[in-house]
């Protein structure tokens, strides 16, 4: 019994894994997109498994329901003959994977020795007494208020840098 | 969880200057002229400048945390929002960009410059950081119709979004080690010791230094910088050379001396390579340009190198030389970039070097301003280039980095040839055509302020300094 919560995360992790190199190995970008639609369903499981079921909703609707559909618009305007005959990957892959091998290397050896922090409130019992969405709900309009305002104006510049660079006129006079 | 109303005396600044940039956003939709949105920015940024010695303090839990070392960050981002948008006037109309929006993203991007500043946690420095940088990027490519300006913007774009990456693994990395995101409980955490040799403290340090190395562009992550400054609309390119800098230190100080301030030990180690490399890459390399704003860029990553001694320094002076250093690099860089953009008219781009030539004949006063600029950039004295630098080189050798230091001095001295041979340029040949400057009162207004300040902090630089040493110690 005390073993399936292993195997789950086990098996999420490793499909996780498997899933982000085959989404950036495909030679066709709708491959890829199909790839990364399951790969978000995949990390939307691995929140449900943490018991973080709104962020595993957000992660679906978001992510997969949204920004996978805008990938796909984008997928659809590029010239997919002429992508296919183009490499994979620039020359100067070899010292990308020797430096994202470099950090996986110091990150893992690093685990070893790892010592976690003094836990916080919100206990595991805590969350699934309260529910995980009720307790986020609460935390970010009173602790994380400030950080919660700041990013309602990131959202502002977003919708304001995309009509400053796609609207219809290009000069002023 | 009750909600208590929070004190919002030390984020006044912030929020006056939200409803600032959101009212220039409406303002745009009704006032047909833009320099009238300009004028207004100005009027508005000039206010808030005077909202911040009262808004001290620390509040939202201490999220904010409101104090000396970021008034003294967020005058330096104010002003560069005031000289910014002085030299931009004639030049948007010029470069046929004359958008209300402009003016909006610029304050919007001090807003995210201001947070980071007073930021006492990290998630609020994250979330200040992509305001910034989001803003910046847009701003960058500015200039639609302009493929280069496009290019700008799109790697900035890609290496910002990157070192965001490293950034956010950093925090979390920290959090999973300390269990808080607030910095001044994690110095307390590490503070207690036996974190000295922590493989995965070091991993987040490291992260750190890559993300905030990506936003004052230092060696070895610098290279979206010359593409960025060359290819942005060059009122962008000063804008962004001063302030998302000043922010970087700002964060740079603020995470390296008080969340990791028992760490130093450890953390010098990474920042020393990363300052010699920054010094040595950003001289040499500026020796062979040929667009001075390309130059420039360089120029800027050198200036970098040399403000990352007064944090590897770790001491309240070599805090103060930074902040001094950064106010000081506000005045002659959006200067230097004032001049450039008076050579840009109607039918001449006019940011290449051999533009210069002879351009004291035609245009004596422009090339004397240009020569002034040129000089503090290299650092020869009575300009405030000299005494930033000064300050910056004595705290590094009073914190025991003599060596550190005496590199510097070398590419400094490197570094006159390429600022000296624009001065050569401008008096020694001839001029190849007619130049027709765009002067504008606001841009020689712009400059006159420049102008002062270069000059009277090089003579007189205690103001500052003392002004400077008294933020560092509230930090």
């Amino acid at each position: 019994m005390s073993m399936l919560p292993q195997l789950f995360f086990g098996y999420f992790a490793f499909a996780i894994i498997v899933l982000s190199l085959l989404v950036i190995t495909r030679k066709n970008p709708v491959h890829s997109v199909m790839w990364m639609l399951l790969l978000f369903f995949h990390i939307a499981s691995m929140y449900l498994f943490l018991n973080a079921e709104f962020i595993a909703a957000i992660q679906v609707i978001v992510y997969a329901g949204a920004i996978l559909v805008l990938f796909l618009f984008v997928v659809l305007l590029l010239n997919l003959k002429e992508e296919l005959e183009s490499a994979r990957f620039v020359g100067s892959w070899p010292a990308a994977v020797l430096i994202s091998g470099g950090i996986f290397v110091g990150l893992a050896a690093s685990m070893l020795s790892v010592s976690l922090g003094p836990k916080g409130n919100f206990t595991v019992d805590l969350i699934q007494r309260v529910t995980h969405t009720k307790v986020l709900g609460q935390i970010l309009y009173t602790e994380y208020l400030f950080p919660f305002e700041i990013a309602s104006l990131v959202l502002l510049i977003a919708v304001v840098g995309a009509i400053v660079l796609a609207k219809k006129r290009m000069r002023s006079h | 969880m009750p909600f208590l109303m929070p004190d919002l005396g030390p984020v006044m600044p912030e929020l006056v200057m939200t409803v600032l940039a959101l009212f220039i956003l409406m303002a745009d939709l009704v006032i047909k002229r833009k320099e009238t949105v300009a004028l207004l920015s100005i009027a508005g940024t000039a206010g808030v400048v005077m909202l911040l010695p009262g808004a001290l303090g620390t509040t939202f839990n201490g999220m904010v945390l409101s104090d000396g070392y970021s008034m003294f960050f967020k005058f330096i981002f104010l002003l560069n929002v005031i000289l910014t948008v002085l030299i931009s006037i004639k030049y948007l109309s010029i470069e046929r960009v004359n958008f209300g929006e402009y003016y909006a993203l610029i304050l919007f991007s001090t807003i995210g410059m201001m947070l980071m500043a007073s930021a006492g946690d990290l998630i609020v420095l994250y979330l200040g950081l992509e305001l910034m940088a989001l803003s910046t990027y847009v701003l960058a490519g500015f200039i639609r119709y302009d493929i280069r300006s496009n290019e700008a913007s799109l790697k900035y774009f890609l290496l910002g979004a990157f070192a965001s990456g490293f950034l956010l693994y950093g925090i979390s990395l920290i959090y999973g080690l300390t269990g808080t995101t607030d910095i001044r409980m994690i110095a307390g955490y590490l503070g207690r010791g036996g974190f000295s040799g922590n493989p995965m403290l070091i991993i987040s340090m490291v992260f750190f230094a890559v993300a905030f190395s990506f936003k004052i562009a230092a060696v070895p992550f610098h290279m979206w910088a010359p593409d960025a400054y060359e290819g942005a609309p060059t009122s962008v390119t000063a804008f962004m050379s001063v302030g998302p800098k000043a922010a970087g230190f700002a964060v740079l100080g603020r995470v390296f001396l008080t969340a990791f301030g028992s760490m130093q030990a450890d953390w010098s180690i990474i920042l020393i390579p990363i300052a010699i490399l920054t010094m040595g890459v950003g001289n040499i390399v500026a020796l062979s340009q040929t667009n001075i704003k390309r130059m420039l860029a360089y120029s800027s990553i050198a200036h970098a190198g040399y403000a990352l001694l007064g944090i590897i320094a770790g001491t309240q002076d070599g805090v103060a030389s930074v902040m001094l250093y950064m106010l000081v690099y506000a005045f002659m860089n959006i200067g230097a970039f004032g001049v450039i953009i008076m050579l840009r008219s109607e039918n001449f781009k006019g940011d290449n070097i051999s533009d210069f030539e002879g351009l004291a004949k035609n245009h004596p006063l422009a090339a004397a301003l240009m020569l002034i600029f040129m000089f503090s950039l290299t650092g020869i004295p009575p300009t405030a280039g000299f005494m930033g630098k000064f300050y910056l080189f004595m705290s590094a050798i009073n914190a025991g980095y003599l060596g550190v230091v005496i590199i510097a001095v070398i590419f400094s001295a490197i570094s006159a040839y390429f600022y000296l041979r624009i001065v050569m340029l401008m008096y020694m040949k001839e001029p190849k055509g007619e130049i027709v400057l765009s002067t504008s009162p606001a841009l020689g207004l712009a400059l006159a302020i420049t102008l002062i300040f270069v000059l009277f902090i090089g003579v007189a630089p205690s103001i500052f300094l003392d002004l400077a040493k008294a933020a560092a110690a509230t930090f």
